[in-house]
């Protein structure tokens, strides 16, 4: 009998009581306003947002930081923002070590975790968002979802093979609970929010 | 050993099991502040056992449901009944791909089924790379807690096991320049794997998709350098729907640590291009557990850890000392169902204060559930003589009043004159830090009937 | 006059005389007769808790036979009257009377707020309390709210002892976790028994408290009993002695 048989028969011969999913169409927490209680939650997660009226201002405001200054590496699929690597020519993800700054898009953030949503359509490689030092995500200010209930009714999930809420740099705590930013990945994260 | 001498051990050196007292206690204090945070807190969980109750209801269903939407998506879906054939399964696909080195995110099920010692003994070498994780793993130890590996490591254990293990300068504690260190040695196991294995939070029957929450990245960083991805899960973490996740979600990372989300949420659906996707399905006793109306509700956890941060016995004996690879009041819920052989001592460490219960994101009657063990266990004949005679002693005593009161009045009587070596000595562990009440000459029914006889409403 | 039948736990019964006793001063004072059936010996909870169910069953049918007749139940004890109310129906479900048992019975405190309607007490206490939240009163009667839960917060034993006058109820540091007690825990884990009792003495003794309260004796004669071996300073008394005026 394979695995799969016996588990399923092993689960059918017990008689579970039924129960019912519950409606999840609720009035979940909202916020007065979406946009600065996403500011706030950013921050509290070790991130940084930044509001810019356009992607010439995303340059202005990035190259005032010392870290992408220094960049020798950036990719960016960002108009108005340089790459220095191109990211097309390299043959495997392992390659992309050498970025030092990632500037790409993020589809929508959520108010209640400072949270945005990515996905790897649009990449080469997936490891892009993960294995570069620092990483700035452009996205629309007027894309903020309140609550997770929301993020999840807006998203078709599975049509990537990944999508990712990123909230902060990576992080760790494992060392006697002490908070260090940039863990495996990012070192910093920076959200620059378009207004209309 | 069973817990409680291993508990003396841990708490003979009393400031550091007073450290580890209140470091858990600060992460419990992080996750009232987020659940606080959201009004609809208590909805929130209702939601989630009700999903978790309805999903375990049509479990076979599900299975069934989530293996063909994830075969669409091109996954390839390994059904697993117990420990050894997961290993099998994983040390097979390895071996396919000739994988030589695998890096592994957290998964408490594979603790649970000994993969790494499996594997490490057909030659392929595992990094978990989960600082905590790694931590433990170079000190050659078992995790101490589920969300917090290395929680009973101080800053100086980790300098030592990195300047052996990783060349940090001798006597470094500075967790800045540790974690450091450990992010250049990660990312060369990273680079140099062949294949990633990570855990799995959820696994969505709607879209045949997993979700793995991490805030290192490092469940992404072993999935996207790699091109094989093998994701192991026990058969519970099913949920029904996409919009389930918001529920759990929202649970997960504020039970866990305070945080309001982990810093990454990955939704996997099907392989990255040129890539495979692996999903092990493991019953290994859980099936047991779903035919059991007392312990089902077990199978709703969804591994937070927030039972162990609240539990007083867990903060103040360590994990090590419930000698299990899930620790605290859930796994002493989970250990016995397994094997009530060697875990049969697991429910007694328990004060019954029920706060587990109360904290639970998913309303599992923890406390209740450690209750009904203890009856179980001994319906199996796991109870100690001792206290199995001295509780058939005294509810022979408690059903003859006459016999209590003579009892009670010898004992008043007697125990108060008998020298301090014959009351305070090996045989009596109340009395070890501890003094006995002073007793009483008269008992409450005596004083009640004198005041009574005399008419008087008021004695002081 | 309505009449109550006094439910006093073995252990006060034996070693604690003026806690049953100012139960009684007060369930009188409440404007209530009371009786106490004299063949009650215990609840069968020490027992249950151990896993001994067939030896707690027989202590569980005694008490529906000797309580079962009166208006209410009272006990000065939260875990108790939990051990009635939420864990005899493996014992007595579908027993005729018992549903109206657990629904009569009550914790002393439980049953001076919600039952008696006590708004007032005359007599000062010019002292500063802690408050120890018994467990089984907190997280299985509800008689406060518990910290985890997301919920408005009250507590019936605090809501009594502010009547009085000058009493100052002092802020715990962590507020209602477990002193150690849990019955033969207190000696089958007697290192991590003592430990949890020294730490909740210690957030009292932190929190300023000369006298630390509870609605079971039980937490209190363990931490007592280790206040009384380290010779610390701080008192320990039933809450019913202090709702009852009774000196320190």
């Amino acid at each position: 009998m394979s695995g799969k048989v016996a588990i399923l028969e092993a689960i059918r011969k017990h008689r579970v009581p039924a129960a019912a999913l519950p409606n999840l169409e609720r009035s979940w927490l909202r916020f007065a306003d979406p946009l600065a209680h996403f500011e706030g939650q950013v921050a509290a997660v070790g991130g940084r947002t930044v509001r810019v009226r356009n992607s010439a201002e995303v340059a202005h405001v990035l190259s005032t930081y010392s870290e992408f200054a220094q960049a020798k590496q950036v990719v960016s699929s960002i108009d108005g923002i340089a790459s220095t690597f191109a990211q097309d020519a390299v043959t495997t993800p392992h390659d992309l070590e050498a970025v030092d700054w990632a500037v790409l898009p993020a589809q929508f953030g959520v108010a209640e975790n400072g949270a945005v949503w990515v996905t790897d359509e649009q990449l080469k490689y997936r490891a892009l968002y993960f294995i570069v030092q620092h990483l700035a995500l452009v996205l629309p200010a007027r894309e903020i979802v309140h609550n997770m209930h929301e993020a999840y009714a807006r998203l078709a999930l599975g049509t990537s093979s990944l999508g990712v809420f990123i909230s902060g740099p990576s992080k760790t705590a494992d060392i006697e609970q002490s908070l260090v930013i940039g863990a495996h990945g990012p070192r910093s994260l920076t959200l620059f929010l378009v207004e209309d | 050993m069973s817990h409680a001498p291993l508990a003396a051990q841990f708490i003979a050196d009393r400031p550091r099991a007073t450290w580890h007292d209140q470091t858990l206690w600060f992460v419990r204090s992080k996750r009232d502040k987020a659940a606080q945070a959201l009004p609809e807190w208590e909805e929130l969980r209702e939601c989630a056992a009700a999903i978790k109750a309805h999903t375990v209801a049509h479990l076979a269903d599900y299975l069934e449901q989530f293996e063909r939407a994830a075969t669409n998506r091109g996954a390839t879906v390994h059904w697993a009944r117990d420990a050894a054939e997961h290993n099998e399964i994983v040390l097979r696909l390895l071996q396919q791909h000739q994988v030589r080195r695998l890096v592994k995110s957290k998964s408490m099920l594979t603790e649970e089924c000994h993969l790494n010692p499996y594997l490490e003994r057909h030659g392929i070498e595992v990094v978990d790379t989960d600082l905590g994780e790694r931590i433990v793993q170079l000190a050659g130890e078992a995790p101490s807690h589920i969300v917090l590996p290395a929680i009973h490591k101080k800053k100086e254990d980790v300098g030592r096991i990195f300047h052996e293990h990783l060349g940090t300068a001798a006597g470094a504690t500075d967790p800045n320049y540790l974690a450091e260190a450990a992010r250049h040695h990660l990312r060369q196991k990273f680079l140099q794997a062949d294949a990633g294995l990570t855990g799995v939070n959820f696994a969505v029957a709607e879209t045949g998709g997993i979700v793995v929450c991490t805030n290192e990245g490092n469940a992404d960083l072993g999935t996207s350098l790699p091109r094989v991805h093998i994701a192991s899960m026990g058969i519970e973490k099913l949920i029904p729907r996409a919009q389930d996740l918001g529920v759990f979600v929202r649970l997960l990372a504020r039970s866990a640590t305070g945080q309001p989300i982990t810093a990454y949420t990955s939704h996997f659906h099907g392989p990255r291009p040129g890539g495979e996707l692996h999903l092990v399905l493991v019953d290994n006793g859980r099936t047991a557990i779903l035919g059991n109306d007392e312990f089902r509700r077990s199978l709703n956890c969804i591994r937070c850890g927030a039972c162990m941060n609240t539990c007083p016995v867990y903060r103040r004996s360590g994990g090590h000392s419930y000698q299990t690879s899930v620790p605290g009041p859930i796994g002493s819920i989970l250990a016995p169902a397994r094997d009530p052989q060697t875990h049969y001592d697991l429910p007694q460490a328990c004060s019954l204060c029920g706060s587990c219960s109360d904290v639970c994101p998913v309303k599992i009657d923890l406390h209740h559930q450690l209750l009904s063990w203890r009856r179980e266990l001994a319906q199996l004949g796991f109870l100690s003589a001792s206290k199995r005679l001295g509780m058939q002693a005294m509810s022979f005593v408690f059903q003859r009043p006459g016999l209590y009161r003579t009892a009670g009045r010898v004992a008043r009587w007697l125990v108060p004159k008998l020298p301090r070596a014959l009351v305070y000595n090996r045989f009596n562990p109340w009395g070890r830090q501890r003094e006995l009440p002073e007793f009483p000459r008269q008992s409450f029914r005596e004083q009640l009937a004198a005041r009574r006889r005399r008419g008087q409403s008021h004695e002081r | 006059m309505p009449t109550v039948g006094l439910f006093i736990p073995c252990y006060i019964d034996q070693l604690y005389p003026r806690v049953g006793l100012a139960t009684v001063d007060l369930l009188e004072r409440a404007g209530f007769r009371v009786e106490y059936p004299e063949d009650q010996t215990c609840c069968g909870q020490p027992m249950a808790n151990t896993g001994c169910t067939a030896e707690a069953r027989p202590l569980a049918e005694r008490f529906l036979t000797l309580f079962g007749g009166f208006d209410y139940v009272v006990a000065p004890s939260g875990s108790c009257v939990a051990m009635v109310r939420c864990h005899y129906d493996e014992y007595l479900a579908g027993r005729p009377g018992f549903d109206e048992l657990k629904a009569k019975t009550f914790e002393l405190c439980e049953f001076l707020v919600d039952v008696a309607g006590v708004a007032q007490i005359s007599h000062r206490f010019p002292h500063r309390v802690g408050l120890h939240q018994s467990c089984h009163g907190l997280r299985e009667l509800r008689l406060a709210q518990s910290s985890e839960l997301v919920a408005p917060a009250y507590g019936k034993a605090q809501q009594l002892l502010q009547l009085l006058d000058g009493i100052e109820l002092v802020t715990l540091a962590r507020p209602d976790e477990c002193c150690g007690f849990g019955g033969t825990f207190a000696v089958a884990e007697e290192a991590v028994s003592c430990m949890m009792g020294e730490d909740r003495i210690h957030d009292h003794e932190t929190a300023g408290a000369e006298i630390m309260t509870a609605n079971d004796m039980s937490c209190l004669m363990h931490m007592a009993g280790l206040i009384r071996r380290q010779k610390k300073s701080l008192r320990v008394m039933h809450i019913a002695e202090i709702l009852a005026g009774y000196p320190v």
